[in-house]
């Protein structure tokens, strides 16, 4: 890589995107890092895709400053920017076959045809659609139309790629399936991909670090991990999978402190020995239970309408005995580790 | 597909609006070939070939078809251009009062011609613009103007908007954009527009009478020859040769309008 490593791929400093009265994008500090698979994980809404679309040009912040490997793009139209997009809808020629689909972008530099071809070869093995050249979009599948569209903006080898809801509109299978791929073309070719998301599940698998947005503010930057198990506020506990919220009076027994914690459901135990010294240990009853298969989701209330959600798998138990815990005292216990608490 | 077969009543009205629409083309096909040259008798009273080649012959018959192709070429041209424009800026940008000319655009095909007419033959007067072959063409393409508009429009609006953006982020600029994406997209519809322009044009007479001086297109000449009953024949010539020429493009155009709408959805 040509750019030192400080360098960030992308760097929002203050972005700002207001639509009239609405702001579709708030102050916004963010840094991308170089080589990273980076996801914008978001409800509808949430500024993220407004956020992709003003790194791709398509849209200008109305105040703030975007950096492109230290360069200001903040009002470079899409074409003088290094940054390629793989559109949700894949936005593939019709009139185009794929091979001219692909070589889309150096047929307008003026790349020459024997190298064009050259390149659109090596792309279409890349993304395993060798042969594909002389179809025509409509002749694909979803999937497959997915990798024409990603090949057309890797064939440019753009610093940056953009993918805006990449896995939307493919089926569970094929899904799991790309999520993978795309993450074994990411290491290959070793460029920044920035992709947006509402699948918090997606985010998780694919990639280094996740932004969560909310209300056109960013929540939360981190690892997967880090954003699961230290959500930093209300919105990121409940957003990305379930949590459990305590605060008040409650948290104040349990911790020792008034401050609101979140408590994953699978990190909470229901048990009848007496717990440790670094165990929490609260008594409950069982509201509710619904039998998942793999696992048992229980709603325990700890105090007056205080309920919390449990989640145990059913290693050894059946349907018939989960389902008779409904109405009975239970013990619940769980790691001082696993309590987080929140930071606003 | 349903393969019911339709009640007796409703097969005898179909084809009885089918005779009713297109018998009157008949005849007049069918007296091209009569004898006598000044009224219609039935059934002919002999058969003949010869009002085809008196009519090659007739110079002023040349001049007013040759006109009228003129005319039509460039309205349908400038309609294209015009009209093509007129539906990009509509489609891509929502600016204040944009229905209203969306409404004015598309007017002057439901007004009556002779309220277009008389209003352009008020406002070349007007301006003391000497009548000739441009006021025509002025004339004929504002309504020219109006099926090329609504053409492109519906499939500009049936064109994915990501494609562009696209096309803008693989490089190219705003007129690469348009040469190589937004063309070759709607090229069947400007090549539909442009051919049903061609014919309205082609076969107009309201306001050619009134934008027109000396000139004669081809469908003046034929309503002039009423007057004129010599040489009847060669008038029913003409006619049918016009129905031909116009029958053409109508074809066409709505041959490729249905096969362009059979392939849109297979790219949604």
């Amino acid at each position: 890589m040509s750019n030192p490593p400080s360098t960030p791929a992308i760097k929002f400093e203050e972005v700002s995107r207001h639509f009239g009265e609405i702001k579709a994008v708030d102050q916004v500090n963010l840094e991308v890092n170089d080589g990273e698979f980076f996801a914008m994980l978001g409800p509808s809404g949430s500024g993220k895709t407004t956020c992709l679309r003003m790194i791709a040009g398509f849209d200008k912040p109305t105040s703030g400053s975007i950096y492109l490997y230290g360069q200001d793009v903040s009002n470079l139209p899409p074409y003088d920017r290094n940054v390629n997009t793989v559109f949700q809808d894949y936005a593939l020629f019709p009139h185009m076959t794929v091979g001219e689909n692909v070589a889309y972008g150096l047929m307008i530099k003026k790349v020459a045809k024997a190298e064009q071809t050259k390149r659109v070869d090596e792309m279409l093995e890349l993304v395993q659609l060798k042969g594909f050249a002389s179809r025509k979009p409509s002749q694909l599948s979803g999937g497959q139309r997915q990798r024409v569209a990603l090949a057309r903006a890797l064939i440019n080898h753009p610093k940056v790629l953009l993918l805006d809801e990449p896995l939307g509109a493919l089926d569970l299978k094929l899904r799991q399936q790309m999520q993978v791929e795309l993450k074994a073309i990411q290491k290959r070719v070793g460029i920044t991909f920035i992709f947006v998301t509402h699948d918090q599940e997606e985010a998780i698998t694919m990639s280094d670090r996740i932004a969560v947005f909310s209300q056109g503010k960013i929540e939360q930057v981190g690892s997967p991990a880090e954003i699961y198990e230290r959500p930093a506020s209300a919105f990121v506990a409940g957003f990305v999978g379930t949590s459990n919220l305590v605060s008040g009076e409650i948290a104040k027994r349990i911790t020792g402190s008034e401050k609101t914690f979140s408590i994953r459901p699978e990190k909470i135990h229901l048990t009848t020995t007496s717990p440790s010294a670094d165990m929490v240990s609260l008594d409950g009853v069982v509201r509710d239970v619904v039998y998942l298969g793999l696992y048992t989701r229980y709603l325990v209330e700890i105090e007056d309408g205080v309920d919390l959600v449990v989640i145990e798998q059913n290693l050894k138990t059946t349907s018939m005995d989960v389902l008779s815990a409904k109405g009975q005292k239970v013990k619940l216990s769980w790691h001082k580790d696993h309590i987080s608490y929140l930071e606003a | 597909m349903h393969s019911k077969k339709a009640p007796l009543g409703l097969t005898i009205a179909a084809f009885g609006t089918l005779l009713f629409l297109h018998v009157p083309m008949l005849i007049i096909f069918l007296y091209t070939l009569t004898p006598d040259e000044t009224t219609y008798t039935f059934p002919l009273p002999g058969f003949t070939t010869k009002w085809f080649g008196i009519a090659l012959q007739r110079a002023d018959l040349w001049r007013s078809l040759i006109l009228s192709l003129k005319v039509a070429t460039i309205a349908t041209i400038i309609a294209l251009i015009l009209g093509t424009l007129a539906a990009a800026a509509v489609y891509r940008s929502n600016f204040f009062g944009r229905e209203s000319i969306s409404f004015l655009l598309v007017l002057p095909i439901a007004l009556p011609g002779i309220v277009t007419g008389i209003a352009l033959r008020a406002a070349i007067g007007g301006f003391d613009i000497p009548f000739s072959f441009w006021t025509i063409v002025i004339g004929h393409a504002t309504f020219c103007i109006v099926v090329v508009y609504n053409n492109v429009l519906a499939r500009l609006r049936r064109t994915n908007p990501s494609m562009i953006e696209a096309s803008m982020d693989l490089g190219a600029n705003s007129f690469q954009t348009f040469r190589h994406v937004v063309l070759p997209n709607i090229a069947t519809a400007l090549l539909a527009g442009g051919m049903l322009a061609f014919a309205l044009s082609f076969d107009e007479v309201i306001v050619t009478t009134f934008t027109a001086g000396q000139q004669t297109t081809l469908p003046i000449w034929i309503f002039s020859q009423l007057n004129r009953p010599r040489d009847r024949p060669v008038t029913n010539v003409v006619a049918t040769f016009v129905i031909l020429i116009t029958f053409i493009p109508i074809f066409l155009a709505q041959k490729i309008s249905a096969e362009s709408s059979d392939t849109e959805g297979e790219n949604k």
